[in-house]
């Protein structure tokens, strides 16, 4: 049924609540080591692991919702698409001007030292700056 | 004399009076509490849900063999309690409760010949075993009423790497667990190592009957969800307490103020007699000493 009108369920599941829950035509999202996917209506059962990313949703109506992931995961079955993440905002919740500033400090902190716990933080902070629109990838 | 046990009582049913009061309101308060802490239980159901069906699917698939967070051991020497109270008082039995039966299960263990350790969640269960000399090994306080995922994560990163240390061989929650607003029960679960009763029974295939295909490897995958499987176990009893903390301090105060009430009535008749009495005694008084004064003339 899923398939013959060529949408299907989305859900975005944080541990404290459904973060976002709809019907979609396609979700591109990338996982741990394997690079950006896309997953359209009927896809192939999917279980993966997800990296910190700009996940696009691309909804029933013709507008994308666009979410930063992250880590977490994805499960996928033909009529629907469930990402797991206990770290997951939504394109509307994120403050622009406060990542951006948060990404020049942590560049410059990177120039001095490296940590890993820095370097994940600015992933992180690639991944909202693109999911508001920003050019960088982070990839 | 008569009128000054008239002040005395109504000194004490105003002080009373006060204290309903006050209980009133921690029971109004606990009131509104309920319904929103057991909104964030209802709230809390997707996520933990899919994550149990994610890891039965991968461990049926054959990922979870080798997982130590899976694996048992054969000897249990050293158990780790996870203790949630609450971090105040003024709730009835609710501390009494969780400490009551994490104390017996020590108790039995130490019988078996098994150490102890634990983890107490909730400044009440830090007082106890700390003033008891029981071996704890950390506490968390200071949340209880409102927890957060981020907590719930710090708790399962520590009891993991308890447990992952070789320092503890198994990891038991002790919560008490939300049925209803009238209706909650303390009960233990097993956190660490994994039940293998709720991760066996997956049958590896979606809904659509092909099997999942996976991305990295199912090893991978399943080595970064079981701590996110734990911590979701441990936001959900952190939930659960929560919900259950706000129901029995709603049922004492009710109870408190009802006995309030009782008090504030049982004085006031009190009290009245004893005005009565001393009205009546004066009246006596003026009678008879106007008869003497008339029997004189």
């Amino acid at each position: 049924m899923a398939e013959s009108n060529g949408t299907m369920r989305v859900e975005v599941v944080s541990p404290e609540r459904v973060l976002f829950s709809g019907e979609g035509t396609q979700v591109i999202t990338r996982t741990l080591e394997g690079g950006e996917v896309a997953f359209l209506p009927g896809h192939a059962a999917f279980l993966g692991a997800l990296t910190e990313n700009h996940t696009r949703i691309y909804l029933a109506d013709g507008t994308i919702q666009n979410l930063a992931v992250h880590l977490g995961f994805v499960e996928v079955g033909a009529d629907h698409v469930t990402i797991l993440s206990d770290a997951a905002e939504l394109e509307e919740d994120i403050d622009v001007a406060a990542v951006r500033a948060a990404k020049v400090r942590l560049e410059e902190h990177l120039r001095t030292e490296h940590s890993a716990e820095i370097e994940a933080e600015l992933r992180r902070t690639h991944a909202r700056i693109a999911a508001t629109g920003g050019i960088e990838t982070g990839h | 004399m008569a009128g000054g046990q008239e002040r005395i009582l109504r000194g004490r049913i105003k002080s009373v009076q006060a204290t309903k009061k006050i209980t009133r309101a921690m029971e109004l308060i606990a009131a509104s509490r309920i319904v929103k802490a057991q909104q964030r239980v209802v709230a809390a159901v997707p996520y933990s849900d899919m994550i149990t069906e994610v890891v039965r699917d991968l461990s049926a698939a054959g990922a979870g063999s080798q997982s130590p967070l899976l694996a048992g051991r054969s000897e249990v020497k050293n158990v780790c309690y996870v203790v949630l109270s609450a971090d105040r008082g003024l709730c009835g039995g609710y501390n009494a409760g969780v400490l009551r039966a994490t104390e017996g299960e020590i108790k039995a263990d130490a019988l078996n010949g098994r150490q102890h350790t634990i983890v107490a969640i909730g400044r009440k269960a830090e007082g106890y075993f700390r003033f008891r000399g029981y071996n704890m090994s950390q506490s968390f306080a200071g949340f209880t009423d409102n927890p957060t995922y981020a907590i719930a994560k710090e708790i399962g990163e520590y009891v993991t790497g308890l447990y992952k240390s070789g320092e503890v061989d198994r990891v038991e929650l002790v919560y008490t667990r939300f049925i209803t607003a009238g209706s909650q029960e303390v009960v233990q679960r097993p956190l660490v190592p994994l039940d293998t009763e709720v991760v066996e029974g997956g049958d590896g295939q979606a809904s659509t009957g092909h099997d999942y295909e996976f991305e990295p490897t199912p090893e991978t995958i399943l080595e970064t969800l079981l701590p996110r499987y734990v911590e979701a176990r441990v936001y959900a009893a952190l939930l659960n307490a929560a919900a259950s903390e706000h129901a029995f301090r709603q049922r004492a105060m009710k109870s408190a103020t009802d006995n309030a009430e009782e008090l504030i009535n049982t004085l006031s008749r009190i009290m009245n007699r004893a005005r009565q009495d001393s009205i009546t005694t004066e009246i006596m008084e003026i009678v008879g000493g106007a008869e003497a004064m008339s029997a004189g003339n």
